[in-house]
């Protein structure tokens, strides 16, 4: 079953196309990530679908019914704004209680509804404050009660963690999650953060100036990318260009480069390998001299300097590693690790 | 590191010829004789006089009609002007004329007025007094809305649309006192300047109903009596308690956001 039908939508404003012709389809019930670098008119798909920009071209539907031709007053959506827009001039609970008193429901169960709400966000104590007294988690605890309390059928949130400190973001990305278990909304939520994304969603659809590139779960995203700029945006990669051969990709200066081919020999493709899939030892077919070696605790990053290839080829390893910046390795990956992407 | 006492002169210079006649005039409107140039005594009987004279009486009650009546019409029909300008048109020349009755010189706007009223013939008196007052008074209620319209955030109208409330509603619920400060401040700048305008007045009022300023005028004619020392006096301590009742509110805003 398709909750929210989005068809061939596009938007330009002046010479800059923001959106060319988008097609998604989201499921109800799920935690729909749009993901890109700025720019790249997702949040202009994010405003289209609240109501605040209309599309040049284009259809959207909410289960069956057309949703463009609502104002976005009388829309079943909310939006959890990227700055919260929380109104200064009301406390916490007149925050939460206004989107239900523009529905004329009753005073009792406006307030049953608001205290439940702010229970489930942990925000009783803060009811009778207003936003400037409160931390930003607090705050973002508020935009999201005020925004779930109508129960949409489709809740949009903005870059829902990029104004908070590290510590938070943690806190509240298992918060998010735990809600939309709970209260069993569609998600769909707009960032650049790939990280976010990720941990996040379960389906993630990939803009690129204004068009998909990908939609997929964040595993298929990660593991099989479909694009180039995919493999390139989604997660650290090891890209190379080259043509597909017999066994392997030939790449100009460096060589035959194992990889499961399945196109036609000849076809210019891009290989890429994972730097957590390539391993530091004898008989691999790369070699090169370690540039640098960063150690993070659970795992350590190294940094490999190959000839014939311009950026550094980057290896994470569990652990601490042997290998110091300096010394001469060997480079290899199983061919079943690397992915082929059609340039 | 202590200052320079030097760098104290000016600024106490400043001072000194800011609010010397201010001082002179106080102290004057206390003086038993009624001679400007020597102080024989301290007396209230020049605000007794006041308090007995009938022109000033009717002058002051119609200065206070004039400066209420347009700055509650400046205020409505300024903070419209202001949304309008700022939210439904793009047009920098449109936002420059429409702030610009605020900067013209008094004699234009008054010669404008007088012109325009006996074209479409509506006779002198104070409604056409208070309707040119409501002119210049619009103008500024709009400058200073429309800063603080520059400054709102949008994304809170988009909030409250999002939630479920139609334009009116947001703009009464949101809009509206988001502006608050602003308008209140507009208007007790709309209310002073109406209070002591004179060329605009003098041009727009009839003679038979003459505004504070315009009385004053009249007896001034005939020398500064300490009579007008104690009304200006008394001018001065309104227009004191305005600025501080002002300055509070804004304080007290700003610490809201």
């Amino acid at each position: 079953m398709t909750s929210l039908h989005i068809q061939d939508v596009s938007r330009s404003f002046g010479d800059v196309t923001a959106l060319a012709g988008v097609s998604l389809e989201i499921r109800q019930g799920e935690f729909f990530a749009l993901l890109g670098p700025s720019g790249c008119g997702k949040t202009t798909l994010l405003r289209i679908l609240a109501g605040f920009e209309s599309p040049d071209g284009g259809r959207v539907t909410l289960d069956g019914a057309d949703l463009l031709a609502l104002p976005p007053h009388r829309r079943p959506v909310n939006l959890m704004f990227q700055s919260y827009a929380l109104f200064p001039h009301m406390t916490v609970a007149k925050n939460v209680a206004y989107g239900l008193e523009r529905e004329r429901l009753g005073r009792a169960e406006v307030r049953r509804r608001v205290h439940d709400v702010l229970e489930t966000v942990g925000l009783t104590a803060e009811a009778g404050r207003r936003p400037h007294r409160l931390s930003g988690g607090q705050r973002q605890r508020v935009a999201l009660a005020r925004a779930i309390v109508k129960r949409p059928r489709v809740l949009l949130l903005d870059e829902p963690l990029s104004a908070l400190d590290k510590k938070v973001r943690a806190e509240m990305q298992l918060e998010l999650k735990r809600l939309q278990n709970e209260v069993g909304i569609t998600f769909v939520v707009v960032t650049h953060d790939q990280e976010e994304a990720m941990s996040l969603a379960d389906r993630i659809a990939v803009f690129k100036e204004g068009r998909v590139e990908q939609i997929d779960a964040p595993v298929t995203l990660y593991e099989r990318p479909g694009t180039p700029f995919v493999a390139d945006f989604v997660g650290a990669n090891n890209l190379f260009t080259g043509t597909a051969g017999e066994g392997g990709v030939d790449v100009p200066g460096i060589g035959l480069l194992p990889c499961d081919a399945d196109v036609a020999p000849g076809t210019p493709v891009l290989l890429a390998v994972r730097p957590e899939k390539v391993r530091i030892g004898e008989g691999g077919r790369l070699s090169g001299v370690v540039v640098d070696v960063s150690f993070y605790g659970g795992v350590s990053h190294v940094s490999v300097g190959v000839e014939g290839r311009s950026g550094p080829v980057l290896v994470a390893t569990q652990g601490a590693t042997r290998v110091t910046s300096g010394s001469p390795v060997s480079l290899g990956w199983a061919a079943g690790d690397a992915v082929l992407i059609a340039q | 590191m202590r200052e320079s006492r030097l760098l104290h002169v000016p600024f106490w210079a400043t001072f000194v010829f800011l609010y010397a006649p201010i001082v002179v005039l106080v102290v004057y409107s206390f003086n038993a004789g009624d001679s400007p140039f020597s102080f024989e005594g301290f007396t209230f009987r020049w605000y007794g006089e006041l308090a007995g004279n009938a022109d000033i009486r009717t002058g002051l009650v119609n200065t206070l009609v004039v400066a209420a009546g347009s700055t509650v019409l400046s205020t409505v029909l300024g903070t419209l002007l202001a949304v309008g300008l700022a939210r439904h048109t793009r047009s920098r020349l449109l936002d420059a004329v429409g702030l610009l009755p605020a900067v013209l010189p008094d004699l234009v706007l008054a010669i404008g007025l007088l012109v325009f009223y006996s074209a479409i013939k509506i006779t002198l008196g104070l409604h056409s007094v208070l309707l040119a007052h409501t002119v210049f008074g619009m103008a500024f209620v709009a400058a200073v809305v429309r800063t603080r319209l520059a400054h709102a955030d949008t994304s809170l109208e988009e909030a409250s649309r999002d939630l479920g409330a139609g334009p009116l509603t947001t703009f009464a619920r949101i809009t509206l006192p988001q502006l608050a400060p602003g308008i209140a401040a507009g208007a007790l700048l709309a209310f002073t300047l109406s209070v002591d305008e004179f060329v605009i007045a003098f041009f727009t009022a009839a003679p038979t109903e003459p505004t504070l300023p315009i009385v004053i005028y009249s007896m001034v004619r005939f020398g500064v009596t300490p009579e007008i020392n104690a009304l200006a006096t008394l001018l001065l301590a309104v227009s004191f308690t305005v600025v501080i009742v002002a300055q509070r509110m804004t304080r007290l805003t700003e610490s809201f956001s």
